[in-house]
């Protein structure tokens, strides 16, 4: 079993704290994206999975194994690189062979010309040439075993990289921004393929990211990363349809989540924007509020009242089968952004007013220190499901 | 020699205006040649008068018999090189030259690369062991020279008080035909040895830190491994750089041989330049001196050309 306990580590760079107190069990041949804004410590957090960094506090198991202060090597993880960090003075077949010859050579098999005559060295060359080929087949890259990684194309030398990671059979792969070096088009073929990888070897990934569409289709869950701290941990959808944290639903969702600042009076109703919005939470009276709406939470309305935002069309994009609409709503301070569906949206005008209403349960209620507030009986599946896995 | 100037492509002229359009493109284009040229000139001047003439001249004058400030001179074809050839103070001077290079070229770029390893590896004093490392790079090497002297002196030099005081047999380094040589030699690897260190640390700077995190994951976490796996071979194309330019700067030693030996004991520590110098300046015989040069001068580019090609297709270059 490669379960991954990450317990309460904390990291510093001289004085400036990177990782505060970050906890996290990762299940057996999961995929675990770690999503985060660059600089908010989720490549470090990898590295010091990898034991390429100490951490300043708490402690990493791999399998049943802690592996503080164990070195790279023997720790069983294999990690591919956002540089790749192919050996560029080798070939494909020498940069695949070495975690292999390093393994199951001695040194003095190594050796640079006596070694060829040490006892076993040939029969164990031989195997690792055999497992090279078939990691590089398997790969798509079998013709590519005399080239120099010079002499690759990006998504080429990607695969090299897999291919090194692959070939000695680790129990953990790690992946630090991976598909960042490439296009467009090659990012979104690769991350099928790294996904399709993951099903076929059915180890445990724990892949770094800053992209969210990336996060999203990969993932079995997604944790959520900013300053440092850890601010959810869930599956892909759950993280964007039940977030914990205003930061998490700000970071997640394109376009952008719409926040309106309100406040709660009697009624269970919520003033924002010159309407009032009937939401569930349980707070005080005349608590300030930030109420969550996701673009397509809007529907169109043919009149304003309870629960409707009416405002004057500012921009009108059309992307095909949907239309984002910006609408500048008197009483807040950015444009709200909706998305409707191009068929049956009518023909929106830019100046035109428009009233666009939200169903209270697709309201996100987030308290002014930034965590949701959920109805009564909302029972938290992130929580249930760390607990799970935790036990 | 022709100068490439960009000329934009031409105009479909109307029959009408094509003999005016001719004329304006004709003036454009001989405008632009005299700006290339005049950008072109002065460095082409210099490169004439400076490199190629002195060259030329030197080729030209290996061939006559002429001393220097002699009115007249001879033409004596290829005589002079018969003659370097047949003197055996020339033929002792080219092997101590060769075997000096042989000792110099890898004793430097071995301790440079060891030198600039340990100073990268350590944390503190970096600056410090930089500076006094590549202090005798910048010292004049006659001044440098002139400090040898006494440490090296047999009777009452550090060297041998140090020797003699540890039981260890004691030598006249300078005056011995055994030891003058790896002497100069040791003083040459300690001059050159900042040089190469710098030119290393600057390599091993560049080297980036992804490539030693992939070897430790991939298991080559020991010195050695490393030093195999990635920095040696990262470091090919600085030490090809360093490679040639210390072997250059061994193959036009002079100031040591001047100062400390004046090329003996005998000719036990000749070398090329100071025989060219003592032929064309000391004995006047200016014909000669140059067809030293000429040898001189076809060592060195052939050495640079075998250097580039051999090592340009063993190096890896990013």
């Amino acid at each position: 079993m490669n379960k991954i306990f990450i317990k309460q580590i904390s990291k510093s760079f001289g004085a400036t704290p990177v990782l505060r107190d970050v906890s996290l069990s990762i299940a057996d041949g999961e995929f675990l994206t770690l999503l985060g804004a660059s600089g908010c410590g989720k490549s470090t957090l990898l590295r010091i999975l990898a034991g390429l960094e100490l951490q300043t506090g708490g402690s990493v198991a791999i399998g049943e194994r802690v592996v503080d202060g164990v070195r790279p090597k023997r720790r069983d993880v294999a990690m591919v690189f956002q540089s790749y960090a192919l050996y560029p003075h080798m070939t494909v077949q020498d940069n695949m062979a070495l975690p292999l010859r390093m393994r199951r050579l001695s040194s003095w098999q190594r050796l640079p010309l006596a070694g060829r005559f040490m006892p076993g060295t040939t029969a164990t060359t031989a195997e690792i040439e055999r497992d090279v080929t078939r990691t590089a087949k398997a790969l798509g890259i079998g013709h590519l075993l005399a080239r120099k990684p010079g002499q690759l194309s990006g998504g080429q030398r990607q695969r090299v990289a897999v291919g090194r990671a692959m070939v000695r059979q680790p129990a953990v792969f790690l992946m630090d921004e991976p598909l960042s070096n490439l296009d467009a088009m090659l990012r979104v073929q690769m991350r099928a393929e790294i996904k399709e990888l993951h099903n076929r070897l059915g180890v445990t990934f724990v892949y770094v990211t800053h992209d969210e569409s990336e996060a999203m289709t990969m993932s079995d869950r997604v944790a959520v990363m900013l300053d440092g701290e850890l601010l959810q941990v869930a599956p892909p959808q759950e993280i964007y349809a039940d977030p914990d944290d205003r930061r998490v639903a700000e970071f997640i969702g394109s376009p952008k989540i719409n926040m309106l600042e309100a406040r709660l009076r009697d009624g269970g109703l919520a003033d924002a924007a010159g309407t009032s919005f009937a939401v569930a939470a349980n707070v005080a009276h005349g608590t300030a509020l930030t109420l969550g709406i996701r673009p397509e939470a809007f529907h169109l309305v043919d009149a304003g009242g309870a629960n409707i935002l009416t405002g004057a069309v500012r921009l009108v994009e059309h992307m095909g089968s949907d239309l984002f609409v910006h609408l500048d709503v008197p009483g807040t301070e950015h444009p709200l952004i909706a998305r409707l569906l191009a068929e049956r949206a009518p023909q929106i005008l830019t100046g035109q007013t428009l009233h666009l209403g939200v169903k209270p349960e697709r309201l996100l209620l987030f308290a002014a220190d930034g965590k949701r507030l959920r109805p009564h009986n909302h029972r938290n599946g992130t929580v249930l499901r760390m607990r799970e896995l935790a036990q | 020699m022709s100068l490439a100037t960009s000329t934009a492509p031409e105009p479909a002229a109307s029959s009408t205006d094509s003999a005016g359009g001719r004329k304006a493109l004709r003036r454009q284009r001989l405008a632009e040649t005299i700006t290339a040229w005049s950008l072109a000139g002065p460095a082409l001047i210099l490169l004439v008068t400076l490199f190629f003439l002195p060259v030329f001249a030197v080729f030209a004058i290996a061939l006559t018999d002429w001393q220097f400030g002699a009115s007249d001179l001879a033409f004596v074809g290829l005589g002079n090189f018969k003659e370097v050839f047949a003197d055996e103070g020339f033929r002792a001077s080219l092997v101590n030259t060769i075997v000096y290079v042989a000792i110099v070229v890898p004793g430097t770029i071995s301790l440079g690369l060891v030198i600039a390893l340990l100073i990268e590896s350590g944390k503190s004093c970096r600056a410090f062991y930089r500076a006094i490392h590549f202090l005798p790079f910048m010292a004049t090497l006659t001044a440098m020279a002139i400090a040898w002297e006494p440490l090296l002196h047999p009777t009452i030099g550090l060297v041998n008080q140090t020797l003699a005081s540890l039981g260890l047999p004691t030598a006249n380094w300078l005056r011995d035909e055994g030891t003058v040589l790896p002497v100069l030699a040791v003083i040459g690897i300690w001059q050159n040895l900042g040089y190469a260190m710098v030119l290393f640390l600057a390599g091993l700077k560049s080297i980036p830190q992804d490539l030693y995190d992939a070897a430790d994951i991939d298991g080559a976490d020991l010195w050695f491994d490393r030093l195999r796996t990635v920095t040696l071979p990262m470091l090919g194309p600085v030490s090809m750089f360093v490679f040639i330019v210390v072997a250059l700067r061994a193959f036009e030693t002079f100031d040591t041989v001047q100062v400390l030996t004046q090329g003996g004991p005998g000719h036990a520590s000749e070398m090329l330049l100071f025989t060219l110098y003592r032929e064309s300046f000391q004995y006047l015989r200016t014909g000669y001196g140059a067809a030293v040069a000429v040898v001189f001068l076809c060592i060195v580019v052939a050495l640079t050309l075998i250097q580039a090609r051999v090592l340009d297709k063993r190096v890896h270059y990013q």
